[in-house]
């Protein structure tokens, strides 16, 4: 069990700027994600595209933006658990109990929700007859890749990850690619390889075409596909990925008893806590008269809720207002030499 | 002002005015009308707010698609041909009576 002032959930923009506030005030917290890196959005869906509406930033990118703000918590030494999921809320004495799916404990008076849109899973594929070989011969990501040695692999998609997959498993595997239209969006290098591929046989590539229905007794057996026209094809698989890329969904947030509205967690706009005392919600996943969901409002969103959490975990103390220019505790806080 | 016809997929229709220099998407959000999620607020960086035009002469009507749109079609539920990101459907008079249909589901 760790104790600790603050968890906060979400290591996007807002989170890790929340967590720079908690730090600036004297606060611990340790920040639980779903995804395996930093960053939340910033990272997963526009890590090169550049942002033009951070104030004082005319332009970063997605990834420029998450590892400056990585530096600047950076004095503070937060723990992040990645690739982990906050399960289940329990209150007891004042005190929230919190569990991940990875079976951490954490005993807080404060949690941040900064969420997001919810935690990032794969979007899976339309057909109901898949789901029953979900996770066994309908695979949605890779783990090993020695399973498809010898067998028939059909893949869906047209980004870098069904590309590289194809071209990686064409060395040991019979691949199919499908897609649903003639161009592709991976990198130029690999759509050229691809094509070579395809053009000397090794790789079967089939486009405007979807997935129809999967077909099998027990194992899969095949994978029916469908045109727009109306044509189908039916071609034998042992394996079928899918990579649509990733979808949001917020999970087990819409559980825990908060006021929803939609798929945002309505809060005040003096400290963003939401029904629940001392849960606060800030960034995408928050919503009050006026919200916009930009970077910046998270971080303001972020600031006040940090001073929020101050009043729960030092209910003995005042919150004294302070600059990081002038004040000498902050600047100890932030290991500035002077 | 155009006004707006949108589909849901059980065949439910919503009329909206919706003001010029909005989006297709805003018109539905703001009108609290069902089937577009548009998860991201209107970037292009999602697919959820995904419709189809299903009426060929106003698909070619329609501005045409920017470099990304396609690509984050491919990630949207059941893309096909005629599918368009409503967040990138800006309104003007020219889009009075457009109808567009929703997907069975955005996510």
């Amino acid at each position: 069990m760790i104790k600790t002032d603050v968890v906060i959930i979400g290591a996007g923009p807002t989170g890790l700027f929340c967590a720079h506030q908690l730090g600036i005030i004297g606060l611990k917290c340790e920040i639980v994600d779903n995804l395996d890196k930093i960053g939340g959005q910033c990272i997963e869906l526009y890590p090169d595209k550049p942002i033009y509406d951070i104030p004082a930033v005319p332009k970063c990118t997605g990834e420029e933006l998450t590892n400056n703000l990585i530096e600047q918590i950076k004095p503070f030494n937060f723990n992040f658990h990645l690739s982990d999921r906050v399960q289940e809320l329990k209150n007891e004495k004042n005190k929230w109990l919190v569990k991940t799916l990875n079976g951490k404990e954490f005993e807080t008076p404060n949690i941040v929700i900064a969420g997001g849109v919810g935690s990032f899973e794969p979007r899976k594929f339309p057909t109901k007859s898949a789901e029953k070989y979900d996770g066994k011969s309908v695979l949605y990501s890779i783990k090993d890749k020695t399973i498809f040695k010898d067998k028939s692999v059909v893949i869906f998609g047209g980004g870098d990850s069904a590309l590289d997959w194809a071209i990686e498993l064409s060395n040991s595997s019979k691949v199919t690619l499908v897609h649903r239209r003639d161009e592709f969006r991976g990198a130029p290098a690999s759509v050229q390889k691809i094509k070579e591929l395809s053009d000397n046989k090794t790789i079967d590539l089939i486009t405007k075409y979807s997935i129809k229905d999967v077909k099998g007794n027990g194992s899969l057996e095949s994978v029916e596909i469908k045109s727009e026209t109306g044509d189908s094809k039916v071609i034998k698989a042992d394996y079928v990925l899918g990579f649509f890329g990733l979808i949001m969904q917020l999970g087990p947030i819409a559980e825990w008893g908060l006021n929803l509205d939609k798929k945002t967690i309505p809060v005040n706009t003096e400290n963003f806590e939401t029904n629940k005392k001392g849960i606060f919600a800030i960034g995408d996943i928050c919503t009050y008269p006026g919200k916009l969901k930009l970077i910046l409002s998270g971080f303001h969103e972020g600031a006040l809720a940090a001073r929020g959490c101050f009043k729960y975990a030092r209910p003995d103390e005042k919150y004294r207002f302070e600059f990081t220019t002038a004040s000498s505790t902050i600047k100890d806080r932030l290991g500035v030499k002077e | 002002m155009a006004k707006i016809k949108y589909i849901e997929f059980n065949g439910t229709e919503h009329e909206a005015d919706v003001a010029n220099g909005l989006s297709v998407m805003e018109g539905a959000i703001q009108n609290d009308i069902p089937g577009i999620d548009a998860d991201c607020g209107g970037g292009m960086s999602c697919a959820t707010c995904h419709v189809y035009i299903n009426d060929d002469e106003w698909f070619k009507k329609l501005p045409e698609k920017e470099m990304g749109e396609d690509d984050m079609l491919d990630q949207a539920f059941e893309p096909k041909s005629n599918s368009r990101l409503s967040c990138q459907l800006i309104i003007s008079d020219d889009l009075d009576g457009l109808t567009v249909h929703m997907p069975e589901k955005q996510v």
